[in-house]
């Protein structure tokens, strides 16, 4: 009872715990990388937050499901919050990946590599989710066309995630290819770690979040009936 | 500081940066939900104080 009551304050010390224990294994413990040096620690924030992308992007589009099959009430809300987050997440790796580009080639970005050109075009295409939200008034129609334009987007995950699997000629690393973590233990224990950490931070916004716009909602509905 | 180290910072202080924003902007969001919960109860106190300081009518036999 105490724990659904405060989901948010033990989401929040979660991640606190993890992002602490996370930045101690990036600096303190693990060895730098052979190849890249010091600079390969950017991966250890740069991988998880892009594959936090991906699963608030996945999440969003199973809330717009939801919302679409069984009328779940709020999963529309849910699903435009997941994407907000997918979105901001997105910016960071590109953000992120663009200093370890310069760091690791020499270039800001690069428009051969399929890895980074695809990330972009789903970063494109949820934030013009925004675009095609803002444009129609409140209301189901809105909801709806909302919920459809999630689940389109969410067929450009996998073919982002394959794209340097499946290409033949590439600068940009895989780390996770078929023969298994091409990663020293150490490395791979600080991985899961950061992932887990961006992982609880994410889901501390998006609860944060949620919590504030329903609230927001409760409070316009209480002013009109007491207008 | 090496050139490896800086965009290392650069990276890590550019994540936390961002949770910094965020919660600066959840700060201001509580900030005004405050404002619009206070105006709220004002609202609904001055209704009863009005309630409450309205004549009763009086009882009138009737028949």
């Amino acid at each position: 009872m105490w724990l659904r009551n405060n989901q948010v304050a033990v989401l929040a010390g979660l991640t606190v715990v993890l992002m602490a224990a996370a930045l101690a294994l990036i600096f303190f413990w693990v060895p730098n990388d052979a190849d890249q040096g010091f600079s390969q620690r950017i991966f250890y924030f740069h991988v998880p937050i892009a594959l936090t992308a991906y699963v608030c992007f996945g999440w969003g589009a199973l809330k717009a499901f939801f919302h679409l099959w069984k009328r779940s009430p709020g999963a529309d809300l849910e699903s435009y919050v997941a994407i907000h987050q997918g979105v901001i997440f997105g910016a960071l790796t590109l953000i992120t990946g663009s200093l370890w580009a310069k760091v690791s080639w020499g270039v800001w970005w690069t428009w051969s590599e399929k890895q980074l050109v695809l990330f972009l075009v789903l970063f494109l295409f949820y934030a013009a989710y925004f675009m095609l939200r803002f444009s129609v008034e409140p209301g189901p129609a809105r909801a709806n066309l909302s919920a459809v334009y999630a689940l389109f987007g969410v067929v450009l995950i996998p073919v982002s995630f394959l794209a340097i699997r499946l290409g033949e000629r590439y600068i940009h690393p895989v780390v996770f290819s078929s023969r298994g973590p091409q990663l020293a233990d150490s490395m791979l224990l600080t991985f899961f770690v950061a992932w887990a950490a961006l992982l609880a931070l994410a889901g501390t916004l998006y609860r944060l979040e949620l919590l504030g716009k329903r609230l927001d909602a409760e409070l316009r509905e209480l002013k009109e009936a007491l207008a | 500081m090496t050139s490896g180290e800086k965009y290392v910072a650069a990276v890590y202080g550019i994540v936390f940066l961002f949770v910094l924003a965020y919660v600066l902007i959840m700060a201001t969001k509580l900030a005004r939900l405050q404002r619009e919960v206070g105006e709220l109860a004002r609202l609904v106190r001055s209704r009863l104080q009005v309630e409450t300081e309205a004549p009763e009518q009086e009882e009138v036999a009737v028949g």
